[in-house]
């Protein structure tokens, strides 16, 4: 499973100087599609928390975080700070995967697609895996169901590679499960 | 028409699409409406859409995610493998496999021996019809 947006860990300080010999060393946890951005988006936030930018700082370690029981299943809850056309607004949003990576790439997608707002627009506040007991969201929670059981209710009928995919058939799918 | 198949912890499954295709899992758990989390002896454990699944009429008892070694031992509880190869579904795609794999030369073969099957049950009917005429 190859995500868009992966997980890394940045640490970075200001550069040493004659008044601060050891500045303050700042780690960051943030999501970012490479490396590059990552930097990027770490001397971003941290621009508007402390008064430190890249030209007078340096970057100690960028690691990627990847997920440690990828078997699992989880419910993550999102916090997040994203801006719509008329101003920027904060959201708590979950949910259920085996990754935190998948739990927020199914979050760019869906701020997307039902608010429209693009992936720059979306500033990641906080993650957690939320226990099943306090999770919110009915739509999480419909799951929490240890004999779960429901009919698949209509089949998707094609070919078992692209390959094989034709324009024309010769009778009609029978979409029966 | 009521649903016979269901989506559930210990139904066997059939991959239709992907790089698992043609291999039998069992749904270990259900992540959301469209994906479930799917084991079998021969794989680490992962999400696949319901998409690329078959729902099979075998199902087997487990708890929800099992360890791998309690699904194992509750596949062979249940026989999964041979009631999947003695199952109609199961016959006919291994005797595709089969079909699949034939070299030029066992393509020949089968072409003897089905003339040979057509000359006896041809021999066999000329004989009932003459009985019959008799």
């Amino acid at each position: 499973m190859s995500y868009k947006f992966h997980q890394y860990q940045v640490v970075g300080r200001g550069l040493p100087s004659e008044t601060d010999e050891h500045p303050k060393i700042y780690r960051m946890k943030l999501w970012a599609t490479n490396e590059v951005r990552a930097k990027s988006k770490f001397w971003y936030f941290l621009r508007k928390l402390k008064k430190v930018k890249k030209s007078n700082g340096q970057m100690l370690a960028i690691n990627e975080i990847f997920e440690k029981n990828p078997t699992t299943i989880k419910n993550y809850g999102i916090w997040l700070r994203y801006q719509s056309r008329t101003g920027y607004h904060n959201m708590y949003k979950e949910y259920r995967d085996t990754t935190l990576n998948g739990g927020i790439e199914q979050m760019y997608t869906e701020m997307g697609s039902r608010h429209r707002v693009r992936n720059h627009c979306i500033q990641i506040i906080k993650t957690a895996t939320i226990p099943a007991k306090l999770c919110k969201r009915e739509s999480t929670k419909q799951f929490h169901n240890s004999k779960i059981k429901f009919p698949l209710v209509s089949k998707k009928v094609r070919p078992p590679s692209r390959k094989l995919k034709t324009t024309y058939k010769a009778s009609k799918p029978n979409l029966f499960v | 028409m009521p649903f016979k198949r269901y989506v559930e912890i210990g139904r066997v499954a059939l991959v239709n699409y992907g790089k698992d295709y043609g291999k039998l899992v069992v749904i270990v758990d259900v992540i959301d409406q469209n994906r479930a989390l799917v084991d079998s002896p021969e794989m680490v454990r992962s999400q696949i859409n319901f998409k690329r699944l078959t729902l099979t009429d075998i199902t087997i008892d487990i708890k929800r995610t099992p360890k791998k070694k309690e699904l194992i031992k509750a596949m062979e509880a249940a026989d999964v493998k041979n009631k999947w190869e003695n199952s109609s579904w199961g016959r006919k795609l291994i005797v595709k496999k089969r079909r699949e794999a034939l070299t030029d030369f066992d393509r020949f073969k089968l072409m003897l021996a089905k003339i040979k099957k057509a000359s006896l049950v041809r021999e066999e009917l000329a004989k009932l019809k003459k009985a019959a005429k008799a």
